[in-house]
């Protein structure tokens, strides 16, 4: 038997694989992966560089800072006048505030805005938070209205600015919070009666835009009071936007309660829970968990929407702002001071989003699986 | 005992004596102690019932006494009068001799003919936005990521001054508009464009275009029983088109080819004829579909991102196409997800179009609160308001449910 002894002969070894970290293959795979991706990333290049060279000369390059009206006139066309704001922002801040007594609304926004930055830390939730929201309102509205320890008085007609911005969107929400939660409990109960009030309010407020409830309240709700008795402009704003903003969260905090399984409030039944208990110790602890993001985005809607109240008549963030562009002068630099009070609402906005993400996923650490 | 069955309570092992027959129901007998439910329940409804209705008397007998006090006449009677105002554009012709009634159909056309097109268009970016957001390509990624934070986060009326400031204050005057096109004319008082003169041959050429759209239907659904039946796929979309477009061709030439156009021209003082759009309709219409396109683009993303990644490699396991496996198995998934919240972006745009009164777009809004105070009747004037956004609210939920049951699960 003569046979060739079996040779093993390895095969070439392959090439290792193409790295996929670092800093080329991710350009590779992000921009440049098949044809239609490099076309893209081209065009788009093309695209940012026709456009940003001149947004950054417009807004930095020859924009003017200072509060020099004649540089501004000067600069026109091909420089932005930033010099409104630094004229301006005063009035845009405060709105019609006594100029002298204008600590008092930054105190007070100070305060206002610590106590929401504190109630956005988890171990903070505690009922004492509660009592410091009771003391921060208390002393904002002293600070605000004035009258009292020696402070000057100031109407609620010549509040204005970020402070009515702010208390408008805290207090409307504080307040149509608790009452969103009635209300969706009420749609789910079994009681007809209930249900179809409640059912009747949402689909009611739902079905008009706020402009309408704000013209109800600014027009209709002094007919509704008893005779002799006034209502302020800021309270009537108050109730129209609580009202309407109560019943977008009642249909959040619905969605929450019937996502929530039937057998947790068997379980809670059969412990002998009584209805309230059930309630306040199993379905919404779960229910309103379940809809943080929603719940969220119902309050960044809230917050931008406060600047419809400019349309009856108060001086708010944006209405300020109209204030402000009364000013001749000034009048022509209307974009600048646009994209600077847009700016405001969108650190504000942007930041309860990023907020809500991060509150998302610490609140349900216990149900998710990794 | 029934026949047939063992007994099982005497041969019980659990429990030597057996277990006592079971105790019979109790009689069914309506408990209203206390304690009960029903009557708890009864009494609480009956309390808030209460509550509601005196609520409502009170504030009803404070303001009939009011308006008696302040000498403000009530009713509807106003609606026939002259209005007296005049209004800055519609589709329906108007002028101030007119009454109430036509002023208010006219603002609830000119809310209808922003908040249409604002749906349509917003519908369209929005997608692309949406579907740009999940791009491989980084740059589109962020791009499309930085304009949804954007018009996000700022308030819609803030945006709507902007554009007015933009399309009013930084275009050049009438005398030296842009003309991007022969005959078109973009300025400060808005956009003037060329528009077809009806001739009689359009009449055939929209029949031949209704006839091409009946017979590509026809196609569409003959074609969706061949390939049920034999498996085999037959074009669909360019045949369509051809048909479409063909038809409404040979209609067009046989009515003799009307090509007259009513072409704007620049006069001294201002541009004549043509179609146009003022730059209030534009500014609103931009801002509602910029505004809501935002929202559109993130509940498409949710959408077409709910739709597992298995169902992908399913339909390419099955040698489906990427188009068909769009059409066929991903989009049925994600429009499933995609289509309520749309409805109430929908919604949302159309009483978003209220804010129109910002800047002076004569809608419903703006033409009530005109009324109000030329006649004073806050009420009534507020409960149109109210009565048409609630009956187009309704319209457009309704008829969004039903294209919603179309799409949802098909379960046994």
């Amino acid at each position: 038997m003569s046979s060739q002894p079996f040779v093993f002969e390895p095969i070439a070894s392959r090439a290792p694989p193409r790295p996929v970290g670092g800093l080329l293959p991710w350009v590779r795979r992000n921009l440049f992966d098949g044809w239609t991706n490099i076309l893209t990333t081209l065009l788009l290049l093309l695209l940012l560089a026709l456009a940003l060279p001149p947004m950054f000369q417009w807004g930095l390059m020859h924009a003017v800072f200072g509060a020099d009206n004649a540089a501004c006139r000067a600069a026109e066309h091909h420089g932005a006048c930033w010099g409104v704001v630094a004229e301006k922002y005063r009035l845009i801040f405060f709105g019609r505030y006594p100029y002298e007594q204008q600590w008092r609304p930054m105190v007070a926004c100070a305060l206002m805005v610590g106590a929401i930055a504190a109630s956005c830390y988890r171990p903070f939730w505690r009922a004492w938070l509660l009592g410091l929201w009771a003391l921060v309102l208390a002393l904002f509205f002293v600070l605000m209205k004035g009258g009292l320890v020696g402070l000057v008085a100031v109407e609620t007609a010549r509040w204005g600015g970020f402070p009515l911005t702010v208390m408008l969107a805290t207090l409307s929400l504080l307040i149509a919070f608790p009452l969103a939660i009635l209300v969706a409990l009420g749609r789910q109960s079994h009681m007809a009666g209930i249900r179809t009030l409640c059912v009747l309010y949402v689909e009611l407020v739902r079905g008009v835009p706020l402009i309408s409830v704000l013209f109800m309240a600014s027009f209709m709700l002094p007919l509704f009071m008893p005779q002799g008795s006034t209502i302020d402009v800021l309270l009537r704003v108050l109730i129209g936007m609580t009202l309407f903003t109560a019943a977008y969260l009642a249909e959040v905090v619905r969605g929450g309660l019937q996502a929530l399984p039937k057998g947790q409030i068997e379980a809670a039944q059969s412990l002998g829970l009584g209805y309230w208990q059930t309630t306040r110790k199993v379905v919404l602890p779960q229910a309103l968990r379940l809809v943080v993001p929603a719940t969220m985005n119902t309050f960044i809607g809230a917050f931008k929407d406060t600047s419809l109240v400019t349309i009856v008549s108060l001086y708010d963030l944006t209405g300020a702002l109209q204030l402000a562009l009364g000013d001749a002068d000034w009048r022509k630099f209307f974009f600048e001071g646009q994209l600077f009070v847009a700016a405001i609402y969108f650190v504000f906005c942007y930041a309860m989003s990023r907020y809500s993400l991060w509150i998302e996923r610490h609140l349900n650490t216990g149900t998710r699986r990794e | 005992m029934e026949q047939g069955r063992p007994d099982l309570r005497t041969a019980s092992a659990l429990s030597p004596k057996g277990i006592k027959p079971a105790r019979p129901a109790p009689p069914k007998k309506r408990d209203w102690s206390w304690r009960s439910q029903a009557l708890r329940s009864l009494l609480y409804q009956v309390v808030a019932l209460a509550l509601v209705i005196s609520a409502g008397y009170y504030l009803l007998g404070n303001t009939l006494e009011n308006m008696r006090l302040r000498g403000i006449k009530s009713g509807f009677d106003f609606l026939v009068q002259p209005a007296g105002f005049g209004i800055g554009e519609s589709i329906i012709p108007f002028d101030s001799s007119e009454s109430y009634v036509k002023a208010f159909a006219v603002g609830v056309s000119n809310t209808l003919r922003v908040s249409a097109l604002g749906i349509v268009l917003a519908t369209l970016l929005g997608t692309f936005i949406g579907i740009g957001r999940l791009s491989r390509n980084f740059l589109l990624r962020s791009l499309c990521g930085a304009y949804v934070e954007f018009f996000r986060n700022v308030p819609l009326l803030l945006q709507l001054f902007i554009w007015y400031f933009i399309l009013t204050e930084t275009l050049p005057t009438i005398e030296e508009a842009l003309k991007p096109l022969p005959g078109v004319f973009f300025s400060k008082n808005g956009l003037q464009f060329p528009i077809p003169l009806w001739a009689d041959g359009h009449a055939l050429t929209l029949a031949g275009m209704s006839l091409g759209l009946v017979l590509a239907v026809w196609w569409g659904r003959q074609s969706r029983r061949h390939f049920e039946a034999s498996g085999q796929l037959r074009p669909v979309a360019l045949p369509a088109l051809a048909l479409l477009a063909g038809l409404g061709l040979l209609g067009w030439l046989l009515g003799g080819s009307p090509a007259a156009l009513d072409i704007p021209e620049s006069t001294e003082l201002n541009v004549v004829g043509g179609g146009s759009l003022t730059p209030e309709y534009m500014t609103v219409l931009m801002g509602l579909t910029v505004y809501t396109a935002a929202y559109i683009a993130e509940i498409v993303r949710g959408g077409i991102q709910a739709v597992p990644f298995g169902q992908h490699e399913a339909s390419s396991a099955l040698g489906l196409s990427r188009g068909m496996e769009v059409r066929l198995v991903l989009l049925p998934q994600a429009l499933r997800v995609i289509i309520p919240p749309m409805t109430s972006q929908y919604l949302n745009l159309t009483k978003n179009s209220s804010l129109a009164v910002a800047v002076g777009y004569p809608d419903l809004v703006s033409i009530s609160t005109t009324s109000l105070n030329q006649t004073g009747r806050a009420i009534e004037c507020i409960a149109i308001i109210m009565a048409c956004y609630l009956t187009l609210s309704l319209l457009t939920s309704w008829f969004m449910n039903a294209y919603n049951r179309r799409s949802l699960l098909k379960e046994r």
